[in-house]
This record gives C-alpha cells, structure tokens and sequence, in this order.
C-alpha cells in the first residue's frame, strides 16, 4: 500500500466506523469531555478551546441495519434522524458526553427534545442560532447562547472558557478550513487529482478527529495526490451538487456518479468546514465576538439561512462560475424540507443564469444506484455535447 | 347516521348560536375589506398564524392576510387539489409541506380567497417564524413572486423548555429595530403604545373566554368538542380578531352559549347534530385533515367519540397554561406570546402537555392524527405516542393523513384504525390488555 492508499484506507475506517472508535481513543489519550453535533453547523472552536472534543454526527449511512430507529419516525420523515436514534440506543454513541442539535430543520430541533426524553443522564441542547444576522440583535442573542453552552460544559467539567485559548482553537480551525479549501481549489483547477469520494472521505474524518490531526491529515493528502503521477485527465462533465448538506448521500452514490461521466467541482457536503468562509478574526480582544461576527459575516448561502435580500440562488450561480461547473445536480434526501423547499428557487436562478441542471433525490441507505447512474451519465454526456 | 347523534338538536343549536353567526359575519367582512384595500389604499400584511402579532398590525391600520388559513379553506373547499398539482408542477417537491404548495397554486390561478374575492397583494411579508422553518422556506417564496419588503421576527424555540430573559431580549430587540419601524414605512403611522395596549387588553378578555370554553370539556358529558369543534372556537383569535371588540364579544357570546349547553346537560354540536351519548373521550395531537374534514368528523362522532382537548387548538396560542396578553409589557408580552405557541415547546413539554390532558380532562385515551406536511409537529410524534401511553396508562391511538393534501387521505384506513382503536378502550375498560 502507498501512503496514499494508507492515507485513504484510514479515512474510510474512520467513515465506517460506527462505533466512534476515535473518540474513545480521543478520551483515553486526553481524559476530556467529548460533545457530539449534529449538521449543520456548530462553532467547534469553542469546544476544542475548553479541551472538548467535537463529533460529528451524521446519521449511519448505508452501513447500519435500522432496527429500532424505524420505530420512532413516521415513512415520510427523512432518514437521519432515524439513524441517528438507532446509534443512540445501540451504544454507538456511549463515547459522548452530550450532543448539540443546531437550529438546521424542524426534525433536528424535534430530535434535540427526543434525545432528552431518551438520554435524560447526558447533555442535550438546541443551538438556536439566530436568523437575524444584525450584530447587536441577533449577534448579542448568539453571544449569549454561546456562553450558556460554555457554562454548562464547565459544569460538565470542560476547561472554563479563556480568551487566549479561543484565540488559539480559533487559528487552529482558520488552518483547517484554509486546506479544505485549498483541496475544494485544486478539484476545480485538476478534478482528476482529487476525486469526490477520496476528498467527502477526509470531510468526514474530520468529524471524529481532532483538528490537529484532521489538519495532518489533509496536509498529507494533498501532499500525496501532487506527486502522484498516475493521475490523470478524463474527459468528464463538470458539475456542482447542490442540496446534501445534512443527511449524507452514500458513498457508492458518489462513486456511481463519477463512475458516470462526472467531475464533482463543487458540492454541499459535511458543511461544517466550509460554513464560514475565510478566516475567522483570531488576534483580537474579543475573539467569542469575533467567533459570533464570522457566523453573522462571513457564513455561506445555505438553504437553511434566511436569505432576504430577493436574489435567492444568485450565491449557487456565482459557486457554478467559480467552480467552472458546466451544470448542476440537485442531489437532495428525500423529506428533506429545507432543500427541497428551496430548490425551485435555486432552480429559477439557475435557468435565469442558462445552466443546465437535472435532479433527484436519495437516502443515506440508497442501495440501488442503477437510475440515478443512468441519469447522471445522460445528463454528463448532455453536456459534453453542448460544450463542443 | 347513528342514533348517537341528533340532527334535530343540531338545526336548533344552529338556528341559536349567534356566536357562529358573528364569526361568519366578522369573516366576511373581513373578506370584503380585503378586496377593497386596493382602491381604499389600505395595506396589507402577509403573516402566519403562530406568533402572529395581530394588535401590533391593527394598531398601524394595517389588514393582516393568513396564507395557512388560505391554504386551509382551499382544502375545505375542494381546491387544495389542483392547487397542489399545480405547485408540483411548478416544481415544488412532493415531499413537502401542502399548505406552502396549496399557497403557492392558488397565487398562481389568480389568487382567489375563500369568499370568491380577490386577495390584494401584500404591502409587507411579515415573516414571523415561531415553531416551523417551513415558514422562512414559504416566504423566501413569496418572496420571488410579490414585489414586497420582506420583514423576519426570528422566534426562539424552546429547546430547554423555557423562555430565558435572552430570548425575550431577542425578540423584543427585533420588534424594536426590525418590525416596527418596517410597519411604521408601510402605513405611514408612528408606533402608538397606546393603541397597541387597549388591544391587548382586548385580547386578554377574549382569551379568558377562550380558555373558559375550552376547559368546559372536563365536565362530563363535555359541552363542547375540543378538537373538530374547537377549530372554529379558536378561528377569530388565531387570526385577523384578536385584539378587536369583535373577538370580545364573539368570546363572550360563545361562553354564554356553552354555559346553556352545560345547564341543559348537552353534549357537542356537530354538523350531523348533537352527541347525546359521550362514550369515549379523548385527547387528541396534531392537526385535523381539511379535505374530508367532515367525513373525519363524523367517524368520531358517529362512535360518540368526543375530543376534550387537543393541542392543534394551541398551535396559534397556548393559554390554558395562564398566559394572557399583558397590556403593561407590552412588547414583552407579544414576545411571550410568540415563544409559547404550542410547536414552539420542546417534545419534553409536549409530552407533559399531553400527559396532564389525558389526567385533567378524564380522558380514555389519546389519539395522534400525524399529518404528512408538518416535520414540525410530526417529527418526534411516535415516541410522544410511547411517552403519554407509558406515563398515564391510557390506550394511544395513531392515524396518519395529510392538512390538505387529498391523495393523504384515507377514509377507510383511517376508519378501521379508529374502529380498533375504541375497541382497544372497550378492552381496557372490560378490564383486558
Ligand atoms: S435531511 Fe433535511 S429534513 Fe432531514 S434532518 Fe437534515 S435538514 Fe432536516
Ligand atoms: S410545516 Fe407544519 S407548521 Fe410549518 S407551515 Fe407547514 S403545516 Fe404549518
């Protein structure tokens, strides 16, 4: 095995591990509290910076037969949260010591009470990030919520919350986001060197490691595919898939669709790394303000965020010209509201700007990828046709 | 029909409930001003239901419109159909939410209302979002459709099951900055304190009668029906009325009207006549199918199945818990208002919520009608089912069908469900499982 190859086989044990091996490895080496969260976004920084470690929670994929999770959602709710419950109840998620809930979608707010009526013994918050992006309206209600959570972690027996330790956790992720970005960069200019499912692979990995390690990681990946001479140009179609950014699509799906004839140049995926664009402020007096000033300035686009300025889908057009994508896939769970309320929208925008676009949706345990590989290779050799 | 109900009894009651008379009146008129805004130049307010700040808006002179009441009156009409054929046409997902679709549908055939008029476009999209980001999605979509401001009030949920002082400072903050001065550019008017307190004084009255009706269901038999007929109880204060004389009175006369019923040892109205013979009674969560509301009624009624509570009535209010409007706080008090709606509580107190209904309202059981639309109100409802039939040992009951969504509507599914389940209570009445 290369050191790529290693490199890979790690983060795909990482992804399939359901155990969350990690972090019990995690806890033992550093004795603190693990917390996990559930999509979308939640501001880790914080966390690492009192010596927690954060987990990311993305439902169980296509790995985990659901046995008891069924039995707690009705057939047209989607699919994460059941996975989610079945994790719960089988042990899986016994390393952590809490779990947050952000503000993504009614189904996650209503899990957050559901995890409390189940798991009463452990931590179980709402993270009710405000919608109102004014910094001394909304900004001063996050400020607050943000210390209540320290408060409570504290309690927990987290370190307590310190200025030069936010500073530092702060640079930590500033460097992490900068090399996932770098790796978002390098696909759009050689999309053959970074493939979509060896790049959604280290995304995940950095759900259950720690930052350091996480930024190791990709450092070396990076690294790895530059010198890696055996990887090529293909004549693919480029696109942007838009719309899973909370309930995973499974990785054969992903594979499915490169195997079709596409280049992924840009995507939604584990959008936690790149909610906040560029760097987040970190030299300053107030670094919990400034953690609170990049949610509210420098947070992207998402479907799940009030948008009240009448250009709806302007930001995903602006994505497909940076990416250099020749069309868009609208890849969405099933159930899933708040992609699929805003679709036509995105829609709308994108036939205003004149690109082509198909969609369809899945589950996180879609085993069957004969359509969509037949859809996503038309729609691939579409527009290859168009681009000659 | 079964001899449980008595259809004489009904005609009666209707010929004599002025309550209902002045609600359709006060609809209509409503109605009537709503199709003459336009040439009158009175503007218009688009909000929703839950955590609607309708004294706010009336203190400006502005007219609120209700897409959801839209959307439901279409279902009860027999348009929601083709209006949602047409939104999935459009491209609007099946998956999702009918009302949102069912707006959007009528939007786009011309934008009809429920009494045949024309609906003015909205002055201002007050996009108050308690207990439901399906809301924010519906008016980013609106959004594209009418060239109008759009305004948010962000509600706080209450994840922890309490409203902090930060969330009211929140919420306050926002009516302060963002609300009141975006009615303040559409109706030309300065913010009148005044104004806006006489009208919650109003609501408060209202909601005492409310509440008074509402809770006249513990006796036995019930007055009234908590459920199919508490729709219609709660129609004025959920919507454009509460704050007005109007709601006053039509509270007042309802209570009276309940209290005769009480006196006369009379149970419910139904369309179908009177429930003389209580045999069940039940709690029930989540909201009615408008579709077949009706013929869902009747399958209840026909058992002499009465609900005596329910908690979609609380979806625009919850105030049997003791919240009134409070003339004194007043920006505070709208806060409250809008983080208490019943979809803005944490499962944990919904389940509670349930549990002291079961308890406090004598009830035999509860029963679920999950919706297909709502994530908010469904996600989480089977282990609500579990939580409630573990801590008060009473049968639940769980049906599944849509708001307004025809093809979710089962009758004879739905029917034989109900069916087992009032034989599961006869079971566990005779003393079995
Ligand atoms: S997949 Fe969509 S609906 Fe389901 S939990 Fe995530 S955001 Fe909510
Ligand atoms: S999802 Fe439920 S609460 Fe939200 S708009 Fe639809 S019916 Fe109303």
């Amino acid at each position: 095995m290369t050191e790529l190859e290693q490199l890979l086989a790690r983060a795909e044990e990482l992804y399939r591990d359901l155990r969350f091996q990690a972090v019990t490895d995690w806890k033992a080496r550093h004795g603190g509290l693990a917390i996990g969260f559930m999509p979308v976004y939640v501001p880790r920084e914080l966390l690492h910076a009192m010596g927690v470690l954060p987990v990311g929670v993305m439902g169980a994929g296509d790995d985990l037969e659901i046995i008891r999770g069924d039995a707690y959602y009705q057939s047209y709710i989607c699919h994460l949260p059941r996975s989610t419950i079945e994790l719960g109840l089988n042990g899986a998620l016994d390393s952590l010591d809490g779990m947050l809930f952000p503000a993504t979608c009614d189904v996650i707010r209503n899990l957050s009470g559901m995890w409390k009526l189940q798991f009463p013994e452990k931590y179980a918050h709402y993270l009710d990030v405000p919608q109102d992006f004014d910094a001394l309206v909304g900004g001063q209600f996050y400020r607050r919520e943000l210390e209540e959570i320290a408060d409570e972690l504290h309690r927990r027996g987290a370190r307590k919350l310190e200025p030069a330790a936010l500073r530092r956790s702060i640079e930590a992720y500033n460097e992490n986001r900068s090399l996932v970005e770098a790796l978002y960069t390098l696909r759009i200019d050689e999309p053959w060197r970074v493939p979509t499912h060896e790049l959604y692979l280290l995304l995940r990995a950095g759900n259950v490691l720690s930052v350091e390690e996480h930024t190791a990681m990709l450092r070396e990946y990076r690294e790895a595919v530059l010198a890696d001479a055996d990887r090529r140009s293909m004549d693919q179609a480029r696109v942007l898939l838009a719309g899973s950014f909370c309930e995973q699509p499974p990785l054969g799906l992903l594979r499915t669709l490169e195997r079709a004839g596409c280049y992924i140049v840009d995507d939604d995926f584990v959008q936690v790394h790149r909610w906040i664009t560029g760097d987040v402020r970190a030299n300053g007096a107030d670094p919990l303000g400034d953690l609170v000033l990049a949610y509210l300035e420098q947070g992207i686009a998402s479907p799940i965020r009030y948008i009240d300025d009448q250009a709806k889908g302007q930001a995903l057009v602006e994505r497909v010209e940076r990416s250099g994508a020749e069309g868009v896939i609208f890849c969405a769970p099933s159930f899933c509201d708040p992609a699929l309320l805003d679709q036509p929208m995105a829609v709308a925008a994108i036939e205003r700007a004149g690109i082509p676009w198909t969609s369809f949706k899945y589950a996180e345990n879609t085993g069957q990828f004969q359509v969509i590989r037949e859809q996503a290779g038309t729609f691939a050799d579409s527009i290859k046709l168009w681009s000659e | 029909m079964s001899e449980k109900v008595n259809p004489g009894a009904a005609a009666t009651a209707a010929l004599k409930d002025q309550s209902q008379e002045r609600q359709k009146a006060m609809i209509a008129e409503h109605f009537r001003k709503l199709a003459e805004a336009p040439e009158r130049g009175e503007k218009c307010v688009y909000t929703f239901v839950p955590g609607n700040l309708t004294e706010l808006i009336d203190s400006f002179g502005l007219l609120p419109v209700l897409p959801e009441i839209n959307a439901l009156q279409s279902g009860m009409r027999g348009k929601s159909r083709d209006y949602i054929a047409l939104a999935e046409k459009l491209g609007h997902s099946e998956d999702v939410c009918t009302y949102v679709k069912c707006d959007i549908g009528m939007l786009k055939s011309g934008n009809v209302g429920p009494t045949g008029e024309r609906l003015p476009n909205p002055d201002l999209l007050l996009l108050s979002y308690t207990g439901c980001f399906t809301f924010l999605k519906w008016f980013e979509l609106l959004g594209q459709e009418y060239d109008a401001p759009v305004t948010m009030l962000h509600v706080p949920y209450q994840g922890d099951g309490v409203v902090t002082d930060s969330m009211r400072t929140y919420v306050v903050d926002q009516l302060k900055k963002k609300i009141i001065p975006a009615l303040e550019r559409i109706s030309g008017r300065a913010y009148d304190e005044e104004a806006l307190k006489e009208r919650l004084e109003r609501s408060a009255q209202a909601e005492e009668d409310l509440v008074w009706v509402l809770e006249s269901a513990k006796r036995r038999p019930s007055p009234i029906d908590a459920y199919f007929g508490g729709v219609y109880y709660i129609g004025p204060i959920f919507t454009a009325f509460r704050g007005t004389q109007d709601a006053v009175l039509y509270y007042r006369e309802l209570r009276a009207e309940v209290e005769e019923r009480i006196a006369l040892g009379k149970g419910p109205v139904t369309p179908d006549g009177e429930i003389a013979n209580e045999r069940y009674r039940l709690v029930v969560e989540g909201p009615p199918n408008w579709t077949s509301f009706r013929k869902f009624w009747q399958m209840f009624a026909e058992e002499g199945a009465v609900v005596v509570a329910s908690t979609y009535t609380k979806v625009g209010g919850v105030y049997d818990n003791g919240f009134r409007h409070d003339p004194d706080r007043p920006l505070e008090t709208l806060a409250d208002y809008c983080m208490g709606c019943y979809t803005n509580l944490n499962l944990p107190t919904r389940v509670q919520m349930l549990e002291r209904y079961v308890r406090e309202y004598s009830a035999d059981g509860f029963l679920i009608n999950s919706v297909k639309s709502c994530n908010s109100f469904s996600a989480g409802q089977l282990m609500i089912l579990r939580e409630v039939e573990r801590r008060t040992a009473r049968p639940g009951g769980f049906i599944e069908s849509d708001l307004v969504d025809p093809r979710y509507f089962s009758a004879s599914n739905i029917k034989n469900r109900l069916e087992s389940y009032f034989q599961m209570i006869e079971q566990k009445r005779a003393g079995g499982v």
